[in-house]
């Protein structure tokens, strides 16, 4: 067993930070948050450069045959500088539905131009009804000469107000609640009858409605086989929920140090306010949290390479409730600890708060985790 | 002890509901029912209404416009307030500087003041907190200096919320920097609006609305007359009226409030077939909410008929806003986790997005992070409790 970084990870580490805090520092997050956009296309360029947007995609695929953990390195990074670069939607999620499912000429097309940084993707998944269950699917794609027909509505597709491509998750058999049934089309942003509405989030970053009517693709757009997409979607979307958990320990890092640097410099009754025993307790507290996301965080990002479903699931599904239930510890006393000043807009702490708020919501909450880890490791029999 | 209603009191609870039913004016009420924030004019309206109603300040005397109900009455008006989803009044003039005015007043400031806090006709709010004397209030340092009639104030306070409405502000001010720090403070009365010197600029909170201001001093000229309690009395001046804030700012009403629409948008939140309701789990993480704050409202009520008899709020008001806030809180965050998805919008999301019901939660969950931080921080409450009620030693 070895937690220690390689020396080539340890190099990528350093290169992330070095980024973050010379060219991405929170200030140009700040400036991003109220454009139409909300990140920067020549930034998503220069990630393609380093090679960081193809860091865990195969060498014959254009990426740089890495495992997972070197993009969570790269992640975690990204969090400490709220760096707002639709990584999770079109690197994770569609561009690994695109390189696990893809045909060489699919790839070429879609995913080699992401891995450069030229263009970006989303992953159109969830339903108003769906909350996280991801086969729980209305969305309908009905076959036409050798071609596809999608109809159906998107709620809360990251990146959707943005991506050249969105790989959309449609009902080719079955019924709403089937397992099976499911398969995956590629998209174009501009497809006649795709209508997206740009939405807003809490953290300052930006989703989409997505609307299909009637949208007609080619044979050619349908990723991998017909109604069996199921199994790979939620492979997709555990290695986001492991993705959040690293991008979220560099949010949960920064506010942690943010806090003890605070404890120690204000002054109130005369002396540090670190100096009361009361404070000293919450933040050793915080620290036992902090380091227990680091560890399960590390954990999900293994586990995302896992072979066998059951057990990547059951190990993502514990580092998110550690991030949803410890994160979350450690961000509302951070707030608290800040005092009113925790809660002004001008003061950062907010916006990694709400961060981590939008990431303990994305890809399975705490309960949803909990229940289906329940069910993985056979608690649901007992019952 | 018995907790049953009179038929009286059950008689008097109709009167409210239909009188509530009839008196909010539609606008008002469409809000209501969505479930909606209201903006301070709407806050003012009702305001007015409840005023020309006699109803405005149940908790304050009869002799000076309150409406002589015992507890249980307004127990009952506060809840058909909280089940029409009513708009919430400001507290700093009805719960604050007005019964603080009741109590130590000259009865020129209480024939000048308190009819308008009543009507409504002026809005006040705090200035305690200043940059350097949050926790620590007593270490404020915005000056009072005697000149001629007048007090000169210069200096600056902070948090101050909705200085950006007020017509006045009740400040903490120091009038004497010899002695110990809490002995040389004065209780100020001044006109925001009127007073040359004055300036307010108002900050951004996390909640994306401008809820608090800066507050800045600048020879601005208050007459003397308007101090309340002797000079350099000020800190017996601010710890009554601390304790009259806390007991309101537990919040009991507006998390009920907020149970209520967490179990709206639970019914009303479609998951698979059927509703989040229909999970059991998170049906019973509501239920234990809710019997949580069924224990602190009792906990206020027996408080209040302590007040009653005489006994004025203590230093157990701290357990109101201590557990109080905190299941505020966790209302909201619940609220939240309802919501699933919708969470991760914000206040501008277009409606096909995001319901109307939730378009205010995600705003208020972020805004009352400082439910725990402000009337002073629970951190404070709980020495408060140690100090005061178990009179722990200290190092
Ligand atoms: C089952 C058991 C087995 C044990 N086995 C051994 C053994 O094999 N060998 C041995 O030498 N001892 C042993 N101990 C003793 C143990 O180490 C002491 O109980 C322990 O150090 C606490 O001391 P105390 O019981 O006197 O409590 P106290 O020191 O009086 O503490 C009382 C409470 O005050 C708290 N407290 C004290 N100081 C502070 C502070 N500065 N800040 C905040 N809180 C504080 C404590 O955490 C505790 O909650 C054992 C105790 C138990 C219960
Ligand atoms: C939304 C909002 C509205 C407000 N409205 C008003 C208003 O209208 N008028 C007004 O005058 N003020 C207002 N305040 C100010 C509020 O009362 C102060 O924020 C509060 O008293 C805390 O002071 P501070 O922010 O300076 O934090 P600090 O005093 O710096 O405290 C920082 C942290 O240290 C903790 N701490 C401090 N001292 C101790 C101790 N001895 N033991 C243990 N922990 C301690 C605190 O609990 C807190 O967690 C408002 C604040 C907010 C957030």
């Amino acid at each position: 067993m070895n937690f220690d970084l390689s020396e080539e990870q340890q190099i990528l580490v350093d290169s992330v930070a070095k980024f973050v805090a010379n060219d991405s520092p929170v200030e140009r997050f700040r400036k991003l948050r109220d454009t139409e956009r909300g990140w920067d296309p020549s930034v998503w360029a220069r990630m393609g450069e380093f090679g960081w947007l193809g860091v865990a995609y195969p060498e014959e695929q254009g990426g740089f045959g890495g495992r997972f953990v070197d993009l969570a390195l790269i992640l975690e990074q990204l969090g400490r500088g709220l760096v707002p670069e639709p990584i999770v939607p079109s690197v994770v999620l569609a561009g690994g539905l695109l390189s696990k499912l893809g045909s060489d000429a699919q790839r070429e097309r879609f995913l080699a131009p992401m891995i450069e940084g030229r263009t970006s993707l989303a992953l159109a998944y969830a339903e108003r009804q769906s909350r996280f269950t991801p086969h729980d699917c209305r969305t309908r794609a009905e076959r036409r000469g050798a071609g596809w027909v999608l109809s159906g509505e998107k709620t809360w597709v990251l990146n959707g107000h943005a991506a050249d491509q969105l790989v959309i998750v449609a009902r080719t058999a079955g019924d709403p609640l089937d397992r099976e049934g499911l398969s995956l089309f590629v998209v174009d942003g501009d497809a006649p009858g795709l209508e997206r509405i740009r939405v807003p989030g809490m953290d300052g970053q930006r989703s989409a409605l997505v609307r299909l009517r009637r949208v007609e693709v080619g044979a050619e757009r349908l990723l991998g086989p017909a109604g069996a997409a199921r199994p790979h979607l939620e492979w997709a979307l555990d290695r986001a929920a492991a993705a959040a958990c690293a991008e979220g320990q560099g949010e949960i890092q920064e506010l942690f140090d943010r806090t003890v640097a605070y404890l120690k410099q204000r002054v109130q009754f005369g002396v540090p306010i670190g100096s009361f025993q009361a404070l000293q307790h919450r933040a050793a507290d915080m620290y036992a949290e902090t380091e227990l996301c680091r560890s399960t965080m590390i954990l999900a990002a293994i586990a995302a390479d896992y072979e066998d479903a059951d057990e990547r699931q059951a190990e993502i599904s514990a580092a998110k409730l550690q991030l949803s239930r410890g994160g979350w510890f450690v961000q509302e006393n951070a707030i608290q600890l800040f005092g009113g000043i925790g809660v002004t807009d001008e003061q950062d702490e907010g916006l990694f708060f709400k961060r981590l708020r939008v990431l303990q919501g994305l890809f399975g909450d705490a309960d949803w985790h909990v229940a289906r880890y329940q069910g993985l490791r056979g608690f649901a029999s007992e019952a | 002890m018995d907790l049953a209603y009179s038929p009286e009191q059950l008689a008097f609870r109709q009167e409210v509901r239909q009188w509530i039913q009839d008196a909010m004016p539609a606008p008002i009420r469409a809000k209501a029912e969505g479930g909606g924030h209201f903006e301070h004019e709407e806050q003012m309206e009702w305001h007015r209404i409840l005023f020309r109603k006699g109803w405005v300040a149940p908790h304050w005397p009869k002799e000076v416009g309150g409406t002589g109900w015992d507890i249980g009455r307004r127990h009952i008006f506060g809840e058909e307030l909280v089940r029409a989803n009513a708009p919430q009044l400001s507290p700093f003039g009805l719960t604050m500087v007005g019964p603080l005015l009741i109590q130590f007043g000259t009865p020129e400031q209480k024939q000048r003041f308190l009819p308008r806090i009543l009507s409504g006709e002026e809005v006040w709010c705090q200035g305690y907190s200043e940059p350097n004397a949050g926790s620590d209030l007593a270490s404020l340092q915005l000056r009072a200096e005697k000149d001629g009639t007048d007090y000169v104030l210069n200096g600056q306070k902070t948090w101050t919320t909705y200085a950006q409405y007020a017509d006045w502000i009740f400040l903490l001010a120091r009038t004497d920097a010899s002695g110990k720090k809490q002995e040389g403070i004065t209780f100020i009365l001044a006109d925001v609006k009127h007073t040359p010197g004055i300036t307010v600029k108002p900050f951004l909170t996390t909640g994306g609305t401008y809820a608090f201001s800066e507050t800045w001093f600048q020879n601005a000229r208050v007459p003397q007359t308007n101090r309340v309690g002797p000079e350099n009395g000020g800190w017996t001046m601010a710890k009554a009226l601390l304790a009259h804030e806390r007991t309101g700012i537990g919040g009991i009403a507006e998390s009920k409030r907020w149970l209520q629409l967490c179990k709206r948008i639970a019914r009303e939140t479609p998951v698979g077939e059927g509703s989040l309701f229909d999970d059991r789990s998170f049906r019973e993480r509501i239920a234990r909410l809710e019997m949580r704050l069924r224990s602190l409202e009792l906990l206020q009520l027996r408080t209040l008929a302590a007040a009653q008899v005489g006994r004025a709020p203590g230093p157990e008001s701290s357990i109101l806003k201590l557990v109080g806030t905190e299941i505020q809180q966790e209302s909201t965050e619940l609220c939240m986790d309802a919501m699933g998805h919708d969470a991760l919008g914000w206040l501008d999301s277009p409606p096909e997005v995001l319901p109307a019901i939730e378009q205010g939660v995600a705003s208020s969950f972020n805004y009352l992070r400082a439910a725990t931080i402000y009337g002073g921080s629970n951190e404070i409450q709980r020495n408060i409790i140690a100090k005061q009620i178990l009179r722990l030693p200290t190092l």
